[in-house]
């Protein structure tokens, strides 16, 4: 039997590629994403409930769909993403009640998954120059969103605790960098000129967008209860960063008065948020040998990151074509995913039967005599696929379970 | 923080070392923020007047450095803006049969202070946290220069010249076991006197932000010039090493042998040192 997997924050960019690349392993049976909008990426068999965080309604569907493994994609480590109060909400009344709506002795939950980010950590002037796990915050959060963020893995913790039976994973994820995403980072070194602080050229590590998701997945569907850093290979320094992407490193910033000048930028239309202040100060790296050695392969180093990026940043102007966008639509989602006409035959799910039963069902049913026509068990014996009309499918479910026959 | 029993750690246990990143050959700046091209620069212009002309360096005992390995160099520290540890570092590229880049522990003070953040992180300073330690010794199996005096040492005045300060904690002995690398001690002569300090300004101490103010022979009051230093004749020794890795079991939880090895080590390097001094005729010739 598969998994049945729960994941939160469908409609922001990690919670749907996750589903994208769950859809597409066979060791996942359901598909189940929550979320207060609608997806903003196209999907096939991933089911779509619209719900906030309320931990009721969560739990109902979490019992009602005997989901086994939930995935928490929902935190906001960005504080350009949302306003701090909204951010807050989400962080930590948010993860209070999806950890509240996985416990309980009669849960069916057996594993939990939580984005988290570096952040975590801070960013100070007496830091270790690579972060392992094992490593606690030197001290306290200075910004609110770190605020946040460990205020969500406390009450992580906390449920792990209490739930020694839930295996609880915890992923650390260093700055992600790619062409889908947007976040603080993507639009710093997006300006013509890299902004720095001067006398200062800090240390950089990043994750590339698809490894987020590859890790997130591999996390999905292999076992690894504990805390994990993710971040790509290698250091850079921002000097590096900036020579990669073809750029000048500008110090616009002063070393002392930062903060008014960062204000002043603000104005100008540079957001540099204070989290992201620290780290143009001090830099950060994680140690990612933990997760390499519980088996996941980077794609990319933090320097091919980079360069992926400033690639992508050269091309952007060709490849833009207006109006591409996928918009959500409840009622061509739920006809592709229910209708009869596009299910077709495989309403009861004979495409995942091997040859052998569906030969075996076919014998059963001969000696039943009770033979209905669109069940006629003569292609299956000949060794052909069960679907024996033409069923004017469309793509979406009805393929995606058929290929799933051996 | 939660003190109590935190998540299961993500395995630990089994080697890491395997898993380290890969060298990328394209880039010529490390992990660490180390600059191939700047270090590559100082060393050949400044460092290089420096050791065979301004302070004539004189090295015995290269031996003793480990040529493979880590290795954990230990020495007496001075001056104002101490040249000791470039010359040491620059005493191993010359005269070892098999030249090691050397990492110098710093102060966490030059990270946080602009410039000096730049390019002491470019030039082999790493900030002198334990973690960074261990993973430069224990997993990279790199050479680390520390400095267990630290500050105090720097800030003396000179008329407490090659007076050892205490060791720190022991802390650096502990990272040594825990690594499993041996301790190499050296006693540095000549750093003293290169950029003695006679006295400091606690006000422009607190104005500029610094670690200390010092008034040396021509500091403050040639400005940049007071960067230049007295062309005292400096001489190297390095001694026997320490072995760590014979000393037990986790010998690191017996805080007592710790403070006995560090004391051991301070103590050969003060002999050392008054020994090289007794017999030094001159200052600037040794």
């Amino acid at each position: 039997m598969g998994r049945r997997v729960l994941i939160t924050g469908l409609s922001t960019y990690w919670g749907g590629r996750l589903a994208q690349a769950l859809e597409r392993e066979e060791s996942v049976d359901v598909i189940v994403g929550v979320s207060p909008d609608d997806p903003t990426c196209e999907l096939t068999r991933t089911e779509y409930v619209r719900v906030g965080t309320q931990h009721a309604l969560l739990a109902r569907i979490v019992q009602a769909a005997a989901i086994d493994t939930v995935i928490d994609t929902r935190l906001v480590v960005d504080s350009i993403a949302a306003p701090p109060r909204a951010a807050h909400e989400n962080n930590v009344i948010g993860t209070m009640n999806i950890v509240a709506a996985c416990g309980g002795p009669d849960s069916p939950v057996r594993k939990f998954v939580f984005k988290s980010s570096a952040h975590f950590y801070g960013c100070e002037r007496d830091d270790p120059a690579f972060f392992t796990e094992r490593m606690r915050r030197p001290h306290p959060p200075r910004t609110p969103i770190e605020e946040d963020i460990v205020e969500a893995e406390r009450a992580v913790r906390a449920f792990d605790e209490r739930n020694r039976d839930v295996a609880v994973t915890v992923l650390r994820f260093a700055n992600g960098l790619g062409p889908d995403i947007s976040t603080s980072h993507t639009a710093l070194l997006s300006l013509p000129v890299v902004p720095a602080i001067l006398g200062f050229d800090p240390r950089y590590q990043f994750i590339h967008e698809d490894d987020i998701v590859g890790v997130l997945a591999h996390v999905a569907v292999n076992d690894l209860p504990g805390v994990y850093n993710a971040a790509g290979d290698g250091v850079l320094v921002l000097s590096e960063v900036a020579s990669l992407l073809g750029k000048p490193l500008a110090p616009l910033l002063p070393p002392w008065g930062t903060g008014v000048a960062a204000a002043a930028l603000r104005r100008a239309g540079v957001r540099i948020p204070p989290e992201m202040l620290q780290q143009l100060r001090y830099g950060r790296a994680l140690d990612n040998r933990a997760l390499k050695a519980a088996g996941y392969a980077f794609r990319a180093t933090s320097r091919e990151t980079v360069q992926a990026f400033a690639e992508h940043l050269r091309t952007r102007k060709l490849r833009a074509t207006p109006g591409a966008g996928y918009q959500y639509e409840r009622e061509v989602e739920e006809f592709l995913r229910w209708s009869p006409a596009v299910r077709g035959d495989d309403r009861l799910g004979l495409g995942r039967l091997t040859r052998d039963q569906l030969a075996e069902l076919a014998r059963a049913l001969d000696s039943l005599e009770a033979r209905p026509a669109r069940l006629a068990p003569r292609g299956t014996a000949s060794g052909s696929t069960l679907r024996t009309g033409s069923p004017s499918s469309s793509g979406g479910a009805a393929d995606a379970e058929l290929a799933a026959e051996p | 923080m939660t003190t109590t029993r935190a998540l299961p750690p993500a395995t630990q246990n089994d080697d890491l070392r395997a898993h380290l990143p890969a060298i990328e050959p394209d880039r010529t700046i490390t992990d660490w923020g180390r600059s191939e091209r700047l270090e590559g620069l100082v060393d050949a212009t400044l460092y290089s007047f420096l050791y065979h002309y301004w302070f004539r360096c004189e090295v015995e005992g290269i031996e003793n450095v480990p040529s493979t390995g880590g290795a954990m160099l230990v020495a007496n520290h001075a001056g104002a803006l101490p040249p000791d540890a470039s010359m040491i570092a620059k005493a191993i590229q010359e005269e070892h049969p098999r030249p090691r880049k050397l990492h110098l522990t710093v102060e966490h003070f030059f990270k946080g202070y602009p410039f000096f953040s730049m390019f002491v992180a470019k030039i082999g300073g790493v900030p002198a946290h334990p973690a960074n330690v261990q993973r430069l010794l224990d997993d990279e199996q790199q050479l680390v220069l520390v400095f267990p005096e630290g500050a105090k040492a720097t800030e003396k005045l000179y008329k407490d010249r090659y007076k050892l300060r205490r060791f720190g904690r022991g802390g650096f002995v502990e990272a040594a076991m825990r690594a499993g690398v041996p301790i190499v001690p050296i006693a540095v002569v000549g750093a003293e006197e290169a950029m003695p300090t006679f006295a400091h300004v606690g006000l422009l101490k607190r104005l500029t932000g610094l670690i200390y103010f010092p008034v040396t022979p021509l500091f403050p009051h040639f400005g940049l010039l007071g960067a230049v230093y007295l062309p005292a004749k400096f001489k190297l020794r390095f001694l026997e090493p320490v072995r760590t890795e014979r000393m037990g079991a986790a010998p690191w939880d017996d805080k007592g042998l710790v403070q006995e090895v560090a004391g051991d080590i301070r103590a050969r390097i003060q002999d050392e040192l008054v020994d090289m001094v007794g017999r030094r005729r001159s200052v600037w010739f040794g």
